[in-house]
């Protein structure tokens, strides 16, 4: 019984001292969690118009303060709904997404409601009087989910630059989607449609390229990630083009 | 209370012969990776590219080393019963700081690594270094051979990393500020296989390299490298 009980203390002293040293660390990191968190996903909303920022600068190596002034001065963040309406920030808090703005808008969470109740964010550049849409999009490659931002001119037609993520892709493959800068490349200046004006979003060839208005190379092995980044471009595009026909003149 | 009383005629920080055997046993004749052959399975998953691999093996280093102290100095009053989970709640905890820490300080590696900061908790080298030595030895000594440990595992990491990378991929260190680009189809690289004239226009990266099955491949080849070197290695087992 008293070897017993020694375990039982023993045990409970443990547990506590670490869930104080545990709770302890989190709550104070928190705030630097929360930063690197924040600047991460907007460098990755800054690579879509890797183009626009000048040869040398890569949006991966800008300093966190040179992310933030872009985004304070040149950057307007809207969410609008699946009818292309804005929504307003108090609404967007409501959802429980605190700060209300496009960049606090968790696509992972939006994409499981049902398609009417989503929120979409939009982040529109504004630069020499050049307007640039940069919409989040979110589907599915071979082993997980895989996103990307989308920089779009204001024709709503051709693309500007692209910028993709994942969670599990396979390293050396899919993973090129993110890790080879050149996949995300080949998707400047493409067109969203035919030369019929048919809408086609942009397709990733396996195999490569036949139609080069519109189709970038696939990536050779990684078939089922490109195909998932194409199904995810057709889709994702298809939704903000409600808000598109509200913005075009 | 005699074995304490034993213990103490040692001086506690000691580094002597038998402590430096303790750093560098797991180098060469008690390697956890080619001799004992524990630790595969992260082996096998974060060694395509060299920076998630070292990190990794910092991350090894420093929770062996830890949670080897940390069990070394409770071990006499760590119930026998519940032993293996007041280990594996040490490990754990480590291993949440080192995650933590890690999301502070570099995100991107962070999330690049994601999943296997945590699966180092299930690395049978530390839970083997664990049960097999912090329960019978001082904190000083359990330290070393948990560091020791660590390095031996995180230099074969390193070394499987070095070849998949660059023979997977063409470059080293990529997703680095000293990325090198070696050998690829691209002007950037080192050795351009497309340049015109090039001598290595018939090359071109190995795919099954990024695949965990060569990290089998090439963990094999070390285990027969170093037994043929080291060749009293060859009956054990």
């Amino acid at each position: 019984m008293g070897d017993t009980a020694r375990v039982y203390t023993f045990v409970l002293i443990m547990t506590v001292v670490v869930a104080l040293v545990l709770a302890g660390m989190t709550t104070v990191l928190k705030p630097i969690h929360k930063k690197n968190e924040a600047i991460f996903n907007k460098k990755a909303v800054l690579a879509a118009i890797q183009s626009k920022l000048g040869e040398d600068v890569k949006a991966s190596d800008l300093p966190d303060d040179e992310v933030q002034g872009l985004f304070d001065n040149k950057i307007t963040q809207y969410v609008v709904d699946y009818e292309g309406t804005p929504i307003s920030q108090e609404e967007v808090e409501e959802r429980g997404y605190k700060g209300g703005q496009a960049e606090h808008v968790d696509m992972k969470k939006e994409k499981k409601r049902p398609e009417a109740e989503r929120f979409f964010p939009v982040y529109v550049y504004e630069d020499n009087g050049e307007k640039i849409y940069i919409i989040t999009i979110r589907g599915s490659g071979l082993w997980d989910e895989i996103w990307g931002n989308i920089a779009i001119k204001d024709d709503f037609a051709t693309v500007v630059g692209a910028s993709f993520d994942h969670t599990g892709e396979t390293a050396g493959l899919g993973a090129e989607i993110k890790d080879n800068p050149g996949f995300p490349r080949q998707f400047q200046g493409k067109s969203l449609y035919d030369s019929e004006g048919n809408y086609t979003s942009v397709v990733v060839r396996k195999g490569g390229a036949r139609h080069p208005r519109y189709e970038v190379d696939g990536i050779s092995g990684a078939t089922v990630t490109c195909d998932g980044v194409s199904d995810m471009l057709y889709d994702g595009i298809k939704k903000y083009m409600p808000y598109f026909n509200s913005v075009k003149i | 209370m005699a074995e304490t009383a034993i213990e103490k005629k040692e001086p506690t920080f000691a580094f002597g012969k038998k402590e430096r055997k303790l750093l560098t046993d797991p180098l060469n004749d008690n390697n956890p990776i080619t001799v004992q052959v524990l630790g595969i399975c992260s082996a096998l998953a974060v060694t395509t590219l060299l920076v998630p691999s070292i990190v990794i093996s910092i991350a090894v280093v420093f929770v062996c080393a830890f949670s080897n102290l940390f069990t070394s100095l409770l071990r006499k009053s760590i119930p026998k019963q519940v032993r293996m989970i007041v280990q594996l709640v040490i490990v754990a905890t480590l291993v949440t700081v080192v995650e933590l820490t890690l999301k502070a300080v570099d995100y991107d590696i962070y999330k690049q690594l994601s999943i296997f900061i945590g699966l180092i908790i299930t690395n049978c080298i530390v839970m083997g270094r664990l049960e097999a030595f912090a329960m019978a030895n001082t904190p000083w000594k359990s330290f070393l051979d948990g560091v020791g440990n660590g390095v031996g595992y995180g230099v074969i990491l390193i070394a499987v990393a070095f070849f998949r990378e660059l023979f997977g991929k063409g470059s080293l260190f990529a997703g680095s500020p000293i990325e090198m680009k070696i050998i690829g189809a691209t002007p950037e690289y080192w050795i351009n296989t497309m340049a015109d004239g090039s001598w290595f226009s018939w090359y071109s990266n190995n795919n099954l390299m990024v695949l965990p099955a060569a990290a089998m491949f090439l963990i094999a080849i070390m285990i027969w490298v170093h037994r043929s070197w080291n060749t009293k290695l060859v009956d054990i087992s």
